[in-house]
């Protein structure tokens, strides 16, 4: 049963979000702290360094982490205030039940009871139904142990071919090509290849907003005399001072990098070498792109035809270079193939595996690259390793003392699941470090399938909107109430420690999970007394694999400021740079050009929808905003989300800055205040995703997804625009 | 010697150096810089003040009450709290628009240059931070090195006033910067019919 007990707007006055500001020993300027932790912020895939000041278990404040060689003290806001999610109003620090009768629709209770309640039900529907019909959803924001916890936790203990995670709507097509290109999924280039780039080539990054601290390092390759070039709509921070912007039409980015191949072709801008020794396909891929002429490129892409030949050129004659891309290329429909078609222009140009030569994917969530690794993603196993392939399960079924024909196959990607929701195919649910209520496309339809639950559990430290529809929440634990690694944007696994105990009856997350499996009477595999021996286990486990993590420890960690995978053996060093052999991961050695064939969005505009609607993210909000929402003043630098409108497109509908405004999607609509600016291409808006409810842009985005990433096209669907005037409707909004 | 350098050609906008300021030990709760967009609805360029620590600051010489006093190594302080009588002649005089009136203290406010931590060899809370270098903290010899593209200048022209301060400002050596556009690097023209309507 897992509607709303109550009322949207009874939860939120109960559970929050509320706003939690600077206060007691926060504010007082004669506090001192206890003791200082250095570890990592909570948010994205830069994995600063940053130390932690706590005073009597609470974090009081930091201290910038110097130390820290990738971010040398340098953090975003979000960083700055990441401590206010702790001792927050709205913690959760009992367990509790789903409870109409309840003033606040939700009563606690003994964690142990809700522990047994949990394993009670999952016991249910899976002999009534089979172990299929319970479902596991997790997330990239969990360590690396916990991730690898899952995906263990799902296939040993319930049985169940059901788990995927939240990296589904992260990093998913970006992996994909990496495997189809370098037989490896993960950045090539550590991060100070950058500076000494001579072309940058950033595509769908909003670098400034996302991912702060890669500013410096693009910008410090320009004072070193290096060229940028950004792919973007929208003229985004670093795109202000870019030496190239390539305002590309939403959804055209493998026209644009097929055009500037077509390009190196004709001017023989090519590392002919390099093709031949450690490439196949080029011939393959260099006739595909023959009809990616300037002119049709151009007209394809929208982008000025001189812009597209002056890119070709730049990246074309470079010595060195760093192509980097993010969600703006790869939440496609065609995500895997805008990926691909990146790919073939670095390896036409010869420029990886070297110094300065770079290419890397700008990871999102704070393990994206960690949490992509080890087993949580519906086809895989610890190691990179494939659910499918019989030697795989073979090795890994070893390590965790089960048989090899006892593992399930391949499950399903996250939305898939919500689909098999819908149809009564799969009936419980245990969610943890997901808000697919927000964070999830047309998502009117997914809550539709959350209240189709029979059973749904969600292990939160908040009540997200996704939490309040579960039966029983499980309380868990916040990032600095537990150690374990991560594995940051360039590959590189760090250490995050611990800094304060959870509150109340709040668990590390890890050790939840072993209590719902001792509860279920399935023991074996779960007993677990520390991350650390998780993390043993996990290295074996990952041991000969493509992401091997044998080689690491926690202890090298610490002495080396993080260890880049693959790294087998406790005497390596680890990885920084891959491919400086210029072996590629594939048993010949040799990289992959693959053909990226040009598709349309799934959803084109129309006469009836003319206008086409792009999403991401604001600098003071982190994804679906389950914390950042709850932080005082991060909520105050951007307080509601807008939709972006160029001058001229707002001019046509009579649209002024301010106005409220109705985006409209054939899946729902949306009523903002409408930012009326020159820096977005006239045929676009954008609306940012950090929000809920009527404020969601989710509500209507399309929930179309690449055929082989299956991450939804979260940047291209058709809307109509129109000024709101009716004040009803507005009010409703507020 | 470290010295003070703001680059707003770098600037994000992010307000990291806004939340850390907040965060500095001897004003918890409380931030001193202004950042500001210089015209959002045609740049995203926006632009981080702080306290310029003019050699002659105008803020003190304005003061009636004698509350604002400069370090002998040219850092100037917030009001002192017993002399401050919270008239705001410093805020209006101010050409670089640094003071903070905090009414519900009658004290104005303004960056100390995070006197507590660069006395003893830190940087500052915002020039820590600052994610694209916008804010930067260090020696002369470092920032020379580090961006030769720009070179620091600390004299201002304020009509008939000259104001020469301890923080640089990073000023582009060659040509201004290009103004970055989305129409001029399109190759379609979307929405044709409303470009005619516009004049």
């Amino acid at each position: 049963m897992a509607t709303l007990p109550k009322s949207t707007d009874v939860l939120v006055n109960a559970w929050g979000p509320h706003l939690n500001r600077m206060e007691g020993p926060r504010v007082d300027t004669g506090t001192e702290p206890d003791r200082i932790v250095p570890t990592h912020c909570c948010f994205c895939g830069q994995q600063c360094g940053i130390n932690l000041k706590v005073k009597d278990n609470l974090v009081i404040g930091f201290e910038p982490r110097y130390d820290f060689p990738f971010n040398k003290g340098m953090l975003c806001p979000k960083g700055v205030k990441r401590y206010l999610q702790g001792g927050h109003p709205d913690r959760i620090t009992t367990a509790l039940r789903r409870d109409p009768e309840n003033e606040n629709g939700f009563a606690p209770m003994p964690y142990d009871d809700a522990i047994a309640r949990v394993a009670a039900e999952i016991e249910r529907i899976q002999s009534t139904y089979g172990p299929n019909a319970f479902g596991v959803l997790s997330g990239a924001s969990l360590t690396t142990e916990k991730a690898y916890l899952m995906g263990k936790f799902a296939r040993v203990c319930l049985k169940t071919k059901y788990i995927d995670y939240n990296g589904r709507l992260c990093m998913v097509s970006a992996g994909a090509a990496n495997k189809k290109s370098f037989g490896i999924d993960r950045s090539a280039s550590p991060w100070n290849d950058i500076l000494g780039a001579e072309v940058v080539i950033i595509a769908g990054s909003n670098t400034a907003e996302c991912s702060p601290i890669t500013t410096n390092y693009v910008w410090q390759a320009r004072e070193n005399g290096g060229k940028v070039i950004v792919v973007d709509p929208r003229i985004t921070p670093i795109a202000r001072t870019a030496d190239l912007f390539l305002p590309v039409k939403p959804g055209r980015d493998v026209a644009l990098f097929n055009g500037i191949l077509h390009l190196m072709i004709e001017n023989d801008w090519l590392d002919h070498d390099f093709i031949a020794q450690h490439t196949v396909g080029f011939e393959a891929v260099a006739e595909h792109v023959q009809q990616w002429t300037p002119k049709r490129t151009a007209e394809v892409t929208g982008i000025a035809e001189k812009s597209i030949r002056a890119a070709a050129e730049l990246w074309g004659t470079a010595k060195t270079s760093f192509l980097m891309h993010a969600r703006g290329i790869e939440h496609h429909s065609h995500g895997v193939e805008n990926c691909l078609s990146t790919i073939n222009i670095v390896l036409a140009s010869g420029r990886i595996g070297r110094p300065n030569c770079g290419y890397g994917t700008v990871v999102g969530q704070g393990n994206g690259q960690g949490g992509r690794e080890h087993g949580q993603k519906c086809d895989q196993l610890p190691g990179w390793r494939d659910i499918s392939n019989p030697a795989h399960r073979e090795y890994v079924a070893g390590v965790w003392g089960v048989k090899a024909e006892e593992l399930p196959e391949a499950g399903v990607d996250c939305y898939e699941m919500m689909r098999k929701i819908d149809a009564g195919e799969i009936k419980g649910l245990l969610s943890i470090c997901f808000n697919p209520k927000v964070s999830l496309p047309d998502n009117a339809f997914v809550t539709r399938a959350l209240e189709k639950l029979e059973f749904f559990t969600v292990i939160d430290f908040f009540l997200s909107e996704t939490a309040q529809h579960a039966d029983i929440v499980l309380p868990g634990s916040l990032h600095e109430e537990d150690e374990g690694v991560v594995a940051q944007v360039e590959g590189r696994v760090i250490k995050i420690n611990k800094a304060v105990d959870p509150p109340g009856d709040a668990k590390q997350d890890w050790r939840v999970i072993q209590d719902i499996a001792h509860a279920l009477g399935r023991p074996h595999g779960f007993t677990f007394e520390s991350p650390r021996e998780i993390f043993d286990e996990l290295r074996v486990a990952s041991k000969g694999g493509v992401a091997d993590y044998f080689g690491i420890t926690y202890e090298k960690i610490e002495a080396n400021n993080g260890v880049c995978w693959p790294c087998p053996t406790l005497e390596h060093p680890g990885t920084p740079r891959l491919f400086e052999d210029q072996r590629f991961y594939f048993p010949d050695g040799k990289a992959r050009f693959n053909v990226a064939a040009y598709r349309p969005p799934a959803e084109d505009v129309d006469a009836e929808y003319p206008v086409i609607l792009t999403t991401g993210r604001v600098v003071s909000q982190f994804l679906s905003g389950t914390q950042t929402r709850r932080i005082g003043p991060l909520v105050d630098q951007y307080p509601e989300p807008r939709v972006e409108i160029h001058p001229r497109l707002a001019q046509k509908y009579g649209i002024a800055d301010g106005d409220w405004t109705t985006v409209e999607s054939r899946r729902g609509t949306v009523t903002l205040r409408a930012q009326v600016v020159t820096t977005i291409r006239p045929d676009t808006v954008f609306i940012p995703y950090h929000w809920p409810g009527k404020k969601s842009a989710n509500q209507l985005t399309i929930a179309a997804q690449d055929p082989v990433s299956k991450i939804p096209e979260y940047k291209v669907c058709a809307v109509r625009i129109y000024p709101e005037r009716s004040e009803g409707s507005v009010e409703q909004q507020r | 010697m470290q010295e003070f350098f703001i680059d707003p050609n770098r600037c994000i906008g992010c307000q990291s150096c806004v939340a850390a300021c907040s965060e500095c030990d001897t004003h918890r709760g409380t931030s001193m810089i202004h950042l500001e967009y210089v015209d959002r609805p045609i740049s995203v360029q926006t632009v981080p003040v702080v306290c310029m620590h003019c050699d002659s600051p105008t803020c003190a010489e304005v003061c009636p009450a004698d509350a604002i006093k400069r370090t002998g190594d040219g850092v100037v302080q917030t009001a002192r709290k017993p002399r401050c009588i919270a008239c705001n002649n410093c805020v209006l005089a101010c050409p670089f628009g640094v003071p903070k009136m905090k009414v519900e203290l009658s004290l104005m406010m303004k960056c100390d240059m995070c006197y507590d931590r660069t006395s003893v060899g830190l940087k500052p809370m915002c020039a820590s931070v600052c994610p694209s270098g916008a804010l930067y903290f260090g020696t002369r010899e470092e920032i020379e090195h580090l961006r030769p593209r720009s070179k620091p200048v600390n004299q201002f022209q304020f009509g008939a006033q000259t104001i020469t301060t301890k923080v640089h400002m990073m000023v582009p050596r060659t040509d201004a910067v290009t103004h970055v556009d989305v129409l001029s690097a399109m190759e379609e023209r979307p929405l044709d019919d409303v470009f005619e309507e516009i004049p």
